[in-house]
């Protein structure tokens, strides 16, 4: 059967206390895994991308359990947009700024002239900055996709 | 016969993807239902990451992290430690998957919005009878 | 409509099945993906960078305009839905 858009949004439950309770004990251990997972990314599996899929999903439960306007004062639609250009700028300046300094195009140990470390050990800082930024990146583009989806253009109440 | 049994061992990985990829090829064009061929999409894709990574196993081997003090002084054995570029690319694949079926399902909400339907042949119809 | 498809993905597992009779045994260490660039890569990766662990030495730095790529293309899908779904408010 076949229900319009306007009678679904009539038909969301009220809110409950054990959901509510459990989701805010629950996001900052999963915020705090999601950010272990993006640091150790030299030493174990993980990197950029899983960790900032994790930090995203902490946030998609947040906007689960408490409602769509919830999660969008935790973290708002502009913050949101600024984090995602920041985090694609981080990267492809970092990358302009090797080639501006000297080197090649991602060439890490050109990174010398700025702070006086050993150019193999600007490699290991090198990677693990564009890490950072790849993480930023992913966890605010998940957050708006699901935003987008889960409210069908008009984030105003969600799922 | 127990050439044709010894090289079918050798290589059954190898069918057992191809098997899956199959399966998500027949979704891709045999169903009507819109959803359901962006399922089967999904599972050709995983088939075939999959056969990617399974490409570069080595027997005997392990994860390619190695101890860094003992890299570092000693010689690494090449053939103790998994081949880690097909991992490389398949994390890539991995992402530009789930983004291709992120913007798929947007158009889907958009295709239903103005057709109410999702099923392949009504919307056919009514896009010929406009 | 559905037979055809039927018959379809059955003629290309079989030409797919009959090509991987050319394929390297599974797990053999001989084999030509695993004897190229991936030597080197195993061999030099930890004394160049310091870094242990070898997918993200190879992802961050020897592949690194891959994954830079890779960050633009989750960010304009991200822009993408924004356009398909997002409608213009009524002023």
């Amino acid at each position: 059967m076949k229900i319009t858009l306007q009678e679904a949004r009539e038909q969301i439950p009220q809110r409950d206390i054990i959901l509510e309770t459990t989701a805010r004990l629950m996001v900052p251990f999963i915020q705090l895994y999601g950010l272990y997972v993006i640091v150790h990314g030299h030493y174990s599996p993980g990197g950029g991308f899983q960790g900032g899929v994790v930090l995203g999903a902490s946030v998609i439960l947040l906007a689960l359990a408490l409602g769509l306007p919830a999660s969008k004062e935790y973290l708002t639609e502009g913050t949101d947009i600024i984090m995602a250009n920041v985090g694609a700028l981080i990267f492809t300046g970092i990358a302009v700024l090797c080639a501006l300094l000297g080197g090649m195009f991602l060439d890490y140990s050109a990174l010398t002239k700025i702070l006086p470390i050993d150019p193999i050990s600007w490699r290991s800082h090198g990677i693990f900055l564009v890490e950072v930024g790849v993480g930023m990146g992913v966890m605010t583009i998940m957050v708006s996709i699901y935003w987008d989806m889960a409210s069908a253009g008009r984030l105003d109440e969600g799922l | 016969m127990e050439e044709v049994a010894a090289h079918f061992m050798a290589r059954y990985n190898y069918w057992i993807y191809v098997i899956l990829m199959m399966i998500g090829f027949y979704a891709m064009i045999g169903k009507n239902n819109l959803v359901k061929k962006l399922l089967g999409m999904n599972i050709f894709q995983t088939a075939i990451i999959l056969f990617f990574v399974s490409t570069g196993a080595k027997k005997g081997g392990s994860i390619p992290i190695l101890d860094k003090y003992a890299a570092l002084q000693g010689h690494v054995d090449v053939n103790q430690v998994v081949n880690p570029l097909p991992h490389v690319l398949m994390l890539t694949a991995i992402v530009v998957g789930v983004s291709v079926t992120g913007v798929a399902l947007a158009v889907l909400i958009r295709i239903y919005r103005k057709y109410g339907t999702l099923e392949e042949d009504e919307i056919l119809h009514k896009i010929e009878n406009e | 409509m559905k037979p055809l498809a039927l018959l379809a993905t059955l003629i290309t597992g079989a030409l797919l099945l009959y090509g991987t009779a050319d394929f390297a045994a599974w797990g053999d260490p001989q084999s030509p993906p695993n004897s190229n660039i991936s030597v080197r890569f195993v061999e030099e990766a930890v004394k160049e960078t310091h870094v242990p662990n070898i997918v993200t030495a190879v992802l961050g730095d020897y592949r690194g305009y891959d994954t830079m790529f890779e960050l633009v293309v989750i960010y304009s899908a991200g822009m993408a839905v924004m356009g398909i779904l997002r409608r213009r408010e009524e002023l």
